[in-house]
C-alpha cells in the first residue's frame, strides 16, 4: 500500500520517529517553560541536564545494577538535586540583573558539565538496553510498533499533561502563577517564594533528566546528546510561545511529527524544517503560536 | 594598539597574531550589538562562518583576487544579517538571543548540506592570491599587513559608529527603549541597521580568517563559535571599545597554549564564563576603566 507514492510502512515508521522526537521536544520545552515562568531564566544547561539524566541511568545500571524502572525515579531526583545546588549557589545571585546574565551563566555551566563528561567517557556513545518488559513489539497490520517506543510516547504525554494540570488547575499551580506575576505580594501572604523558586528549578531540571533516562535506550548515551537537541528545543519554545505550558506540549509533539513527515517527502530539509517554521511563525505572530505579546 | 600589533610580529608568531586580530574584529563587531544596543545575539557565528565559506569559494573556485573574495564574503554576511535581523528584532531580550541562535543553527545545517561548502571537510587549500593582482600574500609577511589594515579599519569604523549621533541613539535605546521610542526614534529601524552593521563586520572578520588559514570549515558556523565570541566580549568587557580585543587575545592564546589539554579547554572556558557572570561582570578592560575612571 502506498500514500503519495510512499510505502505506508515507511510513512508510519517516520511518523513514529517524529512522534518520539516530539515527546522529547515536548518534555524538554515544558521544563524550559516551567523554569522560565518563575525564574525568568532561559536554562541553557537544560541539554546538559538531559544528558546527565541518561548518564545517571547508565551509571546506576552498570555500577550499582539498578535497572531502568528505578532509574526513572532516581535519576531525575539526583539531577534535580544538582539543579537545586546550582540555583542556591549561583542563579540566585542573578535575579536582580538583566535576564541575559542567567542565559550566559547557564551556558557556562553547560560547557563545564559537558567537558567533564567528555573527559570521563570520551565522545563515543554508550549503549543502554531496553528494559526486558518492553522488548519486542506489536504488529499493527500497517506497521510494526516497538513496545518501548510506544511506552515513551505514552509516558511523556502523561507527564506533560500531569504537569499542565498541576500548574493550571491546582492550588499549588495558582501560587506558582501568582508568584511569577508578583513575588513580593505572594511572599506577604506567608508563602516562601525563594524556596518555591528553588524547587521549581529542581523540578524543571528533573523533567530534563527524565527525558534523558527515557532517551537512553533509543539513542546512545553520549556527552553530546543534549547540545544540539537543546537548540531545536529553543526553536520549539519560540514557536510555541515562551510563557505557555500548553504551547510547549502541543508544539513539541506537532513539530516532531512535521519533522518526521519532512524526512519522508523531502529529506534534505528535515534538519532545518523546524527553523523554517520558526521564521514563518515569527513573521506572522512574533509572540509565538500560544504566547501573548507583552 | 596599532603600534602594538605593528611591532608584535617581531616577537610573536605572526599567524597566531593574525588569528587574534580576526577574532578581535569578530568580537568587536559582536560587541557593537550587545555593548551599545543591548542586544545579545547568540548566532553571530553564522555571519562569521558564512562569509568564510563565500570568500573561500570565491578565491578557490572563481579565482578572484583576495580583496574581492573578502568583499564578497562580507556582502553575503550583510545580506544574511539583514534577513536575520529583520526576523530577530521583532522580539527582545532572551527571545532575541534564542531566535538568533536558532537561525544560526539553520545556517549551520545549510553549510553542512549545501553542495559548495564541502560538508564535513569544509573548503580546504584556499589560495591567498595576489592583492589587487600585484602583491603576493602567500607568505605570512605578505598577509600580515593586510590583516592589520582590515582589523584597524574595522575597529576605527566601530569607534566612529559608537561616537556618532547614530551611536548615541543606539545607547539611548540600550538604556531605555520606550523613552527613545517616545522621543520619536524608530527604534526597530535603528536596531536593524546596527544588526546589519555588526553582521557585516563579523563577516569581514570571517572572510579574512578564511584567507589567512586558507580554510573554511564547519567549526566557524557551529553555535559553539557564537558562544566563544560571547565569552571573549564578556571577559574583555561588554560595552568597552578595547575589551573585545583583549578578550579575544586571552581566549585565543588560551586555546593555542592549552590545546593539548583536550576537553579541559571547554571546562576552563565554562569556568571563566561562570566567574565572569557571577563576580566580574565588567570584564578585564571594564574593571580597569572603572579604576581609572575613564571610558576605554
Amino acid at each position: 500500500m502506498e500514500i503519495f507514492g510512499v510505502p505506508t510502512q515507511v510513512l508510519f515508521g517516520q511518523l513514529l520517529i517524529g512522534l518520539i522526537n516530539g515527546s522529547f521536544y515536548a518534555l524538554l520545552s515544558l521544563g524550559l517553560a516551567v523554569i522560565f515562568g518563575l525564574l525568568n531564566i532561559i536554562n541553557f544547561t537544560h541539554g546538559a541536564q538531559y544528558m546527565m539524566g541518561a548518564f545517571v541511568a547508565y551509571l546506576l545500571l552498570n555500577k550499582l545494577g539498578i535497572g531502568y524502572w528505578w532509574s526513572l525515579l532516581i535519576a531525575p531526583i539526583i539531577v534535580g538535586a544538582t539543579g537545586v545546588i546550582i540555583e542556591r549557589t549561583m542563579l540566585q545571585r542573578l535575579y536582580k540583573l538583566d535576564h541575559l546574565y542567567g542565559l550566559l551563566l547557564t551556558f557556562g555551566i553547560a560547557l563545564i558539565i559537558q567537558g567533564l563528561f567528555r573527559n570521563e567517557y570520551g565522545s563515543s556513545g554508550q549503549p543502554y538496553r531496553v528494559p526486558a518488559e518492553l522488548t519486542g513489539g506489536t504488529n499493527l497490520g500497517f506497521m510494526f510498533l516497538p513496545n518501548y517506543r510506544a511506552w515513551v510516547v505514552v509516558a511523556s504525554l502523561i507527564v506533560c499533561l500531569a504537569t499542565w494540570f498541576v500548574i493550571e488547575r491546582t492550588k499549588l499551580g495558582a501560587y506558582l502563577r501568582a508568584a511569577t506575576e508578583n513575588p513580593s505580594l505572594v511572599q506577604a501572604f506567608g508563602i516562601n517564594v525563594p524556596r518555591m523558586i528553588t524547587l521549581t528549578y529542581g523540578f524543571g531540571v528533573g523533567l530534563a533528566a527524565l527525558a534523558g533516562v527515557m532517551a537512553a535506550p533509543i539513542y546512545q548515551v553520549s556527552p553530546q546528546m543534549g547540545s544540539d537537541l537543546i537548540i531545536v528545543v529553543f526553536a520549539v519554545v519560540v514557536i510555541g510561545g515562551m510563557g505557555s505550558i500548553m504551547g510547549s506540549i502541543v508544539t513539541g509533539f506537532g513539530l516532531g511529527l512535521i519533522e518526521g513527515l519532512t524526512k519522508v517527502f523531502y529529506p534534505e530539509a528535515s534538519n532545518t524544517v523546524i527553523f523554517v517554521i520558526m521564521a514563518i511563525v515569527l513573521l506572522l505572530r512574533p509572540a509565538g503560536l500560544f504566547g501573548t505579546q507583552k | 594598539m596599532a603600534a602594538f600589533f605593528a611591532i608584535a610580529p617581531l616577537f610573536v608568531y605572526p599567524v597566531f597574531l593574525m588569528k587574534v586580530m580576526c577574532f578581535a574584529l569578530f568580537a568587536c563587531a559582536f560587541n557593537l550589538l550587545i555593548g551599545y544596543v543591548g542586544l545579545l545575539s547568540f548566532g553571530h557565528a553564522m555571519f562569521f562562518g558564512m562569509a568564510g565559506y563565500v570568500s573561500a569559494h570565491a578565491a578557490k573556485v572563481w579565482g578572484v583576487t583576495p580583496e574581492l573574495a573578502i568583499l564578497l564574503g562580507t556582502f553575503c554576511s550583510a545580506v544574511l544579517g539583514w534577513v536575520a535581523g529583520y526576523l530577530a528584532i521583532k522580539r527582545q531580550g532572551i527571545y532575541f538571543a534564542m531566535i538568533t541562535l536558532a537561525l544560526a543553527q539553520m545556517v549551520f545545517f545549510f553549510a553542512l548540506q549545501a553542495p559548495f561548502t564541502g560538508g564535513e571537510d569544509g573548503i580546504q587549500g584556499v589560495p591567498r592570491g595576489n592583492l589587487f593582482g600585484i602583491f603576493d600574500l602567500s607568505t605570512a609577511a605578505g598577509m600580515y599587513p593586510v590583516v592589520l589594515v582590515i582589523f584597524l579599519g574595522g575597529f576605527l569604523m566601530i569607534w566612529r559608529i559608537v561616537n556618532s549621533p547614530f551611536g548615541q541613539i543606539l545607547k539611548a535605546i540600550r538604556e531605555n527603549e520606550p523613552r527613545a521610542l517616545s522621543l520619536g526614534y524608530d527604534t526597530d529601524r535603528y536596531k536593524h541597521v546596527a544588526f546589519v552593521l555588526s553582521a557585516t563586520l563579523a563577516g569581514l572578520a570571517g572572510g579574512t580568517k578564511a584567507l589567512v588559514f586558507q580554510l573554511a570549515s564547519l567549526t566557524d558556523v557551529h553555535w559553539s563559535m557564537s558562544g566563544e565570541v560571547v565569552l571573549m566580549t564578556l571577559l574583555g568587557g561588554l560595552g568597552t571599545l578595547f575589551g573585545p580585543v583583549v578578550g579575544a587575545a586571552v581566549i585565543v592564546s588560551m586555546q593555542n597554549y592549552l590545546a593539548q589539554l583536550g576537553a579541559w579547554v571547554t571546562i576552563v572556558q565554562g569556568v571563566i564564563f561562570v566567574i565572569c557572570v557571577l563576580a566580574f561582570r565588567r570584564g578585564i578592560v571594564g574593571e580597569i576603566a572603572n579604576i581609572i575612571k575613564k571610558p576605554l
